[in-house]
């Protein structure tokens, strides 16, 4: 057991330390997001009326309203971030040096995911922080609620990045996942409008945003930060999870792998 | 016993062949060079040795432990240096060192008391706390190899760790190498340079995916230079 708990320690310590490297990605991070609180929302605010719905009891800013979203769109480009590191170390050569350990490969992949999920955590708590600092809050308890919900929700896109790193063969291929992962998922999600909104819009992408993962992830961390559980979201979210990992797995399969292809 | 023995190793990309058929054996504590010219296909049979893929058929022994049913044991008793470094650069050597030493299981003073040996053996120690960044070649390819001894294995894989290193980082890394098989280490070593094998070494020679010969250095090179028998055989099999 200390073998796996010492792998664990490094893994994690070495994500912490090459994301105290890249200061810049952390200032990256945070501005994306805050772009969209502090201009976006603001433009928007009067153009859409959002209705009273759970777990919002009140009248709420679309400020606020797309607060949740936003932790999300940190945990979800954190974790395509994460499988372009994935990706780049491939390249480069070091990932054969963590898939030649006589640890097992999934728990050296688990370990790895949980390091890049810890750093998005982080992340999401300073980008809540400053929104704080512009007025936009949440309940107290909400920000120690919304630990266990931004977990699951970091676990599963990070784990979603670790299946997209195993079929990315080359670096340049990463533009194409912005453009197919990333986008749609945020903007087919209720990140940045209810769904019964876009419902109002179309039936079909309404139906399309209540089966991405994403939606689920963001209710989650939403209902979570107003301390209500989310058992729907919860379960979805754990499921996608459970999906992406089997499905890294099998992507990092020695016997299916094409980690020894040259590039 | 055997350091490392491959049997009826077959591999193939698509429908390029990359390995057919190879069989051989490494005596526990030999130094054996695996010579090829580029693309005979020795990255592919380091791939299948070190796991990072499976081979449809065959098998690989690695001090005694099936690398398909015990691949942790197995794995265990295999120091890697890969034809690339992967070095993380800005990490320091005693981090670097510290980082494999965890994915091996060893922290704490066991690790440290571990990486000092090594780069003692390596004769690094005095670099322990520079930047991987700031060494050069020979450099960086000696913190490969004490970080590959660091979990003291028992065999030990290179692929072609002297690519891109002057004359002299070239003759310190082999030299360093045969004195580690001097010291029970068994080694195999991938080349395209034939002045990298000493006459007593053992020899495989892989050419388009097959081994043509192997044997002692010595007794392939015959009458010739090991130079013109490698360029010979391996220019008539093309």
């Amino acid at each position: 057991m200390t073998a796996y708990l010492t792998s664990f320690r490094a893994i994690v310590l070495r994500e912490a330390l090459r994301f105290i490297h890249q200061r810049e990605r952390f200032i990256a991070a945070l501005m994306r997001p805050l772009v969209w609180l502090l201009v976006f929302a603001a433009g928007f605010r009067a153009a859409l009326g959002l209705s009273i719905i759970p777990p919002y009891q009140t009248y709420i800013t679309y400020e606020t309203y797309i607060v949740p979203g936003l932790c999300g769109m940190i945990l979800l480009f954190n974790g395509m971030q994460s499988s372009l590191s994935l990706v780049y170390d491939r390249e480069m050569g070091s990932m054969k040096l963590l898939l030649t350990s006589p640890l097992p490969r999934g728990w050296l992949l688990f370990c790895k995911l949980a390091g890049s999920t810890i750093i998005s955590i982080l992340q999401v708590y300073a980008f809540l922080a400053i929104a704080a600092a512009f007025g936009i809050t949440m309940p107290g308890w909400g920000y120690v609620a919304v630990l266990p919900a931004l977990l699951v929700a970091g676990l599963m896109l990070g784990a979603l990045g670790l299946v997209l790193s195993s079929l990315i063969k080359q670096l340049e291929n990463f533009a194409g996942v912005m453009n197919f992962v990333i986008f749609p998922m945020f903007f087919l999600s209720s990140a940045l409008y209810p769904l019964w909104k876009m419902a109002e819009s179309s039936k079909l992408l309404h139906d399309i945003c209540a089966v991405n993962p994403f939606t689920h992830a963001v209710e989650l961390i939403r209902f979570a930060l107003y301390l209500q559980f989310n058992g729907a979201a919860l379960g979805w979210t754990c499921l996608a999870a459970l999906v992406f990992t089997g499905a890294a797995l099998l992507g990092y399969d020695p016997a299916r792998t094409r980690m020894g292809r040259k590039t | 016993m055997t350091g490392l023995r491959a049997h009826d190793l077959s591999f193939a990309y698509g429908a390029k062949k990359a390995l057919e058929e190879v069989s051989f054996e490494v005596g526990a504590g030999r130094f054996c060079a695996l010579l090829g010219p580029n693309g005979a296909g020795k990255s592919t049979l380091f791939g299948l040795l070190t796991r990072l893929f499976v081979a449809p058929r065959g098998s690989i022994e690695i001090a005694g432990h099936d690398l398909a049913r015990a691949p942790r044991a197995a794995l265990a008793e295999l120091g890697i240096v890969f034809q690339q470094s992967t070095l993380d650069l800005d990490l320091t050597v005693r981090q670097n060192l510290s980082y494999f030493a965890a994915l091996h299981g060893v922290s704490g003073r066991t690790a440290a008391t571990r990486i000092d040996a090594a780069l003692d053996q390596l004769e690094m120690r005095d670099r322990a706390g520079e930047k991987a960044r700031a060494l050069n070649g020979g450099h960086r390819r000696r913190t490969e190899l004490a970080r590959a001894l660091l979990h003291d294995p028992a065999v030990l894989l290179l692929d072609e760790p002297t690519v891109g290193l002057d004359a002299a980082a070239r003759a310190s890394i082999t030299k360093h190498a045969h004195r580690l098989a001097e010291d029970g280490k068994t080694i195999l070593w991938a080349t395209h340079l034939t002045d990298e094998v000493g006459p007593g070494d053992d020899l495989i020679i892989l050419h388009r995916a097959r081994i043509l010969t192997r044997g002692k250095a010595r007794d392939i090179a015959g009458d010739m230079t090991l130079h013109e028998r490698f360029l010979t055989l391996t220019g008539a099999a093309s």
